[in-house]
């Protein structure tokens, strides 16, 4: 595999999950336990496939398009079929393979009601399709087909397998992003016409000279702005959110977080900020405070739930918020947070979204109140491993959650670009804020793991027969904990990937 | 002066097929009256092969008023494929309906005989002719169920507002030609330029270019001459709505195209704000009305309002100059109404067809009656949920790169006034997606009812609805199979 040659590894990487779901559709509907098991070998062999990339990739050459792939597609528009991978890419490509694999494996014992697991794995391979792509497409209409790809099956997982109200849910989930995406493909066009090369081609238009007055470029901003903040999604586009997580199963929460929202912060970094630079940089400061009350509110929001599922999802609007600020600081350090904080929140939310789904399987509710406590003495391995990600989540020191939310506040200090000259008091009280909100995360999180796994067993609880973590959980959870623990030691594994990315990035911003 | 028999080729082919298919209906008895479904399908073959002959020609005959261009044919080639596809979804609906089968389907192709004439007609008066032999055997056809009250009703108001609206285009067209001194739409164009430039345009000619442009709103159904439509659709025999809702509508477009785009071009400036508003206005109501319905003929009614509002959106930006850049925006916008109507084709005959499956020998049509489809008839469902998805504009589907065509034409050339077209686009395909998603939600995520009957949408309409939906996701990977064809259509008026 050389990865200047070798462009079919991505377009096979996607096409896998695609070509399974179809053959999927032929086995017959009884077989429930051959459908899984194809469905696990399916993502497995994807994932394999892009480990082995991984590890051919050239790291030394991280900066640059790996695995490229450039052909023509619908010539009257001009777009192509472009598909790549760089450093910035890679760990979330990486990521967009691992959980589904995860999932299909978590799947084999926990399938949600209503069953019909050939549809349930199906929409997942669709979906697994749908967003790794978005990481590898360099075409800005081959990265909206993808973006958009991804609600289809999203949207059937919520509304099929979902809670009591999954119709409500579903469907605000599924126009709230179908809002914004339409916004920002105005945006796209804009920039076509006005940059006057005629091309899509991510790359070529981040190396452009300034496109339009910076009128457009603020404009243009603003149209991608809805899109990708409605998916990251930042205050006060977040309302789809705690809807589309608590009423999602427990797969489709896991992806929604662990891959889906990555896609929005992604999209920042990846298109509007180097094609868009002065737009950029006008929305700096606008970003930043919305970043922050992210942070504030959704902290505080959590102190208020009972749900545990619907406050794990809250605290993403938290962990999401400091990605953004790190964006906002338009810095090096602060890029490179915001990426960080993208896979660790991957990594971590993920894993609390599997814990809670488990959780539910065990006591059929998630309420704190009814669960009362005791699970260190009565699921102990259970209570241990929630212990130990909800500590990561909280952003303790050695664990994934810390780099991303030092680095986003370190880099916050010191923005780039000339924001430290003019909006230098702002920031400084933007990273006051957002330590509080560490604070107030680790706040929450204490007092829900204070709240369910400590003090005793209520008399409900007590004579239950309850199953501690399963041996087909340890299997789908592993990969999981380990990574929770590798990137908090040994942050160069993401740090030194996209290095050299991020470095081409800012300089295309001009910084 | 000698006709071109090759190029009115199609329409003599059609000719001919309706009177054999009239004449055939008196001779055949009982079941075989049937036949006359494939004769009328022959001679649409027939007329196809002719317009493949001749792709590629530029052709004019009858002193200019009848052209053939690659635009005339790309409409022609669209309107006799969605006759064929009109034809399948026909068969068993007719024959086991107690319908008088020959009368129908000589009025289906007279009515295409006035289509393919539209987009070739050069001159004002032929355009007349054209439209009114799309419309008259449609207010036949609408009332084909005569026992039925709905059906009459239905007739009637299309008959009423049908005629109500040709006759001011024809006072509007009187005025025009009191003006020019010319019916061609060429001369017209040249006069009225020199109007223009001179200065002396005077407020009734405006009035007679808008009096025109009505009676073409009539067709296109756009508010406010869209009262029609929902009753017509929900009362009319259903193969004749999905005639009416595509074939017809495109008709109309492709009328309006012509007169806006190479009589009235001059006048630009004052036509296509109005038409810009008429489509922010038309796509509204058609959304807001569909939120409210019961029945899915309704919905799709109102929802077929909302799409003539998206295709008239890039009328909202032509431009009347002649610089590079009017001519840059004018033929996006014109390229865009054609690739949305060829895609408007193959989505919405998809949903009518899916809905006449369901309905067929059992009678259902309310919307409540489509819970649970997902498990009565997976193909049926599933071949809705495509159509419906890509009337939203869901990516992997046609109805994506419709909308991304309009959207492109919007922005050719940034302005404020397309920005906020571009905008209400945004806002109501959010709307849209609502009701679609609701008929999903209901296919897929309800039970069905216990005692919901059998559904036997037959074999013949069963592969009208696959082909459709499959056309409909193919496009939706590779819209350069039209795109590509479409491109070649430049419009000789745009000039």
């Amino acid at each position: 595999m050389d990865p200047n040659t070798a462009g079919w590894v991505l377009i096979a990487a996607l096409a896998l999950p695609l070509v399974g779901a179809a053959l999927m559709l032929l086995l017959p509907k009884d077989d429930e336990v051959r459908i899984k098991r194809f469905a696990v070998l399916v993502t497995g062999v994807s994932f394999a496939l892009v480990a082995a990339m991984t590890a051919a990739f050239d790291y030394g050459r991280s900066g640059e398009l790996q695995f490229v792939t450039d052909v023509g597609w619908i010539d009257a528009i001009n777009a192509r079929f472009h598909l790549g991978i760089d450093g910035i890419s890679l760990p979330l490509f990486f990521l967009s393979y691992l959980l589904p694999l995860l999932s299909a494996i978590y799947t084999t014992k926990h399938l949600p009601e209503p069953g019909k697991p050939k549809a349930f794995l199906s929409l997942m391979l669709l979906l697994q399709t749908g967003m790794a792509g978005t990481f590898v497409a360099f075409d800005l209409i081959l990265f909206f087909i993808f973006f958009e790809l991804v609600l289809v099956p999203m949207f059937f997982m919520i509304g099929m397998w979902g809670g009591p109200r999954r119709d409500y849910a579903s469907v605000k989930f599924f126009l709230y992003t179908l809002f914004g995406s339409i916004f920002m493909l105005v945006s796209f066009l804009a920039v076509y016409f006005q940059s006057g090369l005629r091309s899509w081609d991510i790359v070529e238009l981040s190396n452009a000279s300034m496109i339009g007055s910076t009128t457009f470029q603020t404009w243009a901003f603003l149209g991608m702005f809805l899109g990708f903040a409605i998916k990251v999604p930042m205050w006060p586009f977040h309302t789809w959110l705690p809807d589309a997580h608590t009423e999602a199963p427990t797969v489709g929460s896991v992806l929604l977080a662990g891959v889906l929202l990555k896609i929005g912060t992604y999209g920042f970094i990846r298109i509007a900020l180097p094609i868009l630079p002065e737009g950029a940089l006008r929305f700096a400061p606008v970003i930043g405070v919305l970043a922050v009350i992210g942070i504030i509110y959704g902290s505080l929001c959590c102190l208020a739930q009972t749900d545990i599922k619907r406050l794990i999802a809250f605290s993403s609007v938290g962990h999401m918020g400091f990605v953004m600020l790190g964006i906002a600081a338009m810095n090096e350090a602060g890029i490179q947070a915001a990426l960080f904080g993208n896979i660790a929140h991957g990594v971590i939310t993920g894993m609390l979204f599997f814990l809670a789904g488990s959780l539910h399987e065990r006591y059929h509710t998630r309420d704190m109140n009814v669960i009362g406590g005791g699970m260190l003495m009565k699921i102990p391995r259970y209570g241990v491993l929630l212990t130990y990600v909800a500590v990561a989540s909280l952003g303790l020191p050695g664990l994934a959650g810390f780099w991303g939310e030092f680095g986003a506040m370190w880099a916050a200090i010191n923005p780039g670009l000339g924001l430290a000259d003019r909006f230098g008091g702002l920031y400084l009280a933007l990273v006051i804020f957002a330590a509080i909100g560490t604070v107030l995360t680790a706040g929450y999180f204490l007092w829900m793991l204070q709240r369910v796994n400590l003090g005793h067993p209520t008399e409900k609880w007590a004579k239950a027969e309850l199953d501690d973590v399963m041996r087909i959980e340890w299997v789908a959870w592993t990969p999981l904990l380990i990574l929770v623990l590798a990137l908090g030691v040994f942050p160069r594994l993401v740090f030194g990937v996209q290095d050299a990315a991020v470095t081409v990035l800012l300089r295309t911003m001009g910084g | 002066m000698p006709i071109d028999f090759l190029a009115i080729a199609p329409e003599i082919a059609l000719a001919v097929t309706a009177l054999v298919v009239l004449a055939a209906d008196l001779s055949l008895r009982g079941d075989a009256k049937q036949l006359v479904n494939p004769l009328a399908a022959i001679g649409t073959l027939v007329a196809l092969f002719f317009v493949a002959r001749l792709w590629g020609d530029e052709r004019t005959t009858f002193a200019g008023t009848f052209v053939v261009d690659s635009f005339a044919l790309a409409f022609k080639a669209l309107f006799l494929l969605v006759l064929l596809a009109v034809l399948g979804i026909s068969w068993r609906f007719f024959a086991e309906g107690r319908y008088f089968q020959g009368e129908y389907y000589f009025l289906l192709v007279t009515a295409f005989i006035g289509m393919l004439l539209m987009p070739s007609s050069r001159d004002l008066l032929l355009l007349f002719v054209a439209l009114e032999t799309v419309s008259v055997p449609a207010f036949v056809m609408v009332g084909l169920r005569k026992r039925d009250l709905y059906s009459s009703e239905a007739a009637l108001k299309f008959f009423l507002i049908g005629v109500l609206s040709v006759a001011l285009m024809l006072l509007g067209m009187s005025f025009v030609y009191g003006f020019s001194g010319a019916t061609g739409l060429d001369a017209v164009a040249t006069a009225i330029a020199g109007l223009v430039a001179a200065g002396t345009v005077e407020p009734l000619l405006l009035a007679a270019v808008l009096l025109v442009i009505v009676g073409f709103g009539f067709k296109i159904s756009a508010v406010p001459f869209h009262f029609w439509a929902p009753d017509t659709y929900a009362g009319s025999p259903m193969p004749v709505t999905a005639m009416l809702a595509v074939a017809s509508k495109a008709a109309g477009f492709a009328g309006l195209a012509i007169v806006s785009f190479i009589a009235f071009q001059p006048l630009a400036g004052v036509w296509a704000p109005i038409l810009g508003v008429v489509a922010i206005i038309t796509m509204t109501v058609g959304n807001l009305g569909a939120l409210q319905q019961r029945d899915l003929i309704r919905l799709l009614a109102f929802s077929s309002v909302a799409q003539a509002g998206y295709i008239l959106l890039p009328f909202g930006v032509a431009r009347g100059g002649s610089a590079a850049v009017d001519v840059a925006v004018n033929s996006a916008a014109f390229r865009s109404v054609l690739f949305y109507l060829v895609a408007y084709a193959v989505m919405n005959l998809g949903a009518f067809g899916v809905a006449i499956g369901v309905s067929r020998r059992t009678g259902l049509r309310a919307i409540g009656d489509y819970a649970g489809l997902g498990v009565r008839s997976p193909l049926l469902a599933g071949a809705m949920t495509v159509f419906l998805l890509s009337l939203g504009g869901a990516p992997l589907t046609v109805g994506l790169w419709a909308k991304f065509a309009i959207l492109e034409a919007l922005t050719v050339d940034v302005t404020t006034f397309g920005l906020v077209l571009a905008g209400a686009l945004v806002i109501n395909s959010v709307i849209a997606f609502f009701y679609y998603l609701k008929v999903v939600r209901l296919m897929w995520m309800v039970e069905p009812a216990a005692d919901a009957p059998a559904l036997q949408p037959g074999a013949n309409l069963t592969l009208v609805v696959a082909g459709l939906a499959a056309a409909t996701l193919v496009l939706g990977v590779l819209p350069g199979l039209v795109t590509d064809a479409t491109s070649v259509v430049t419009f000789a008026a745009v000039r």
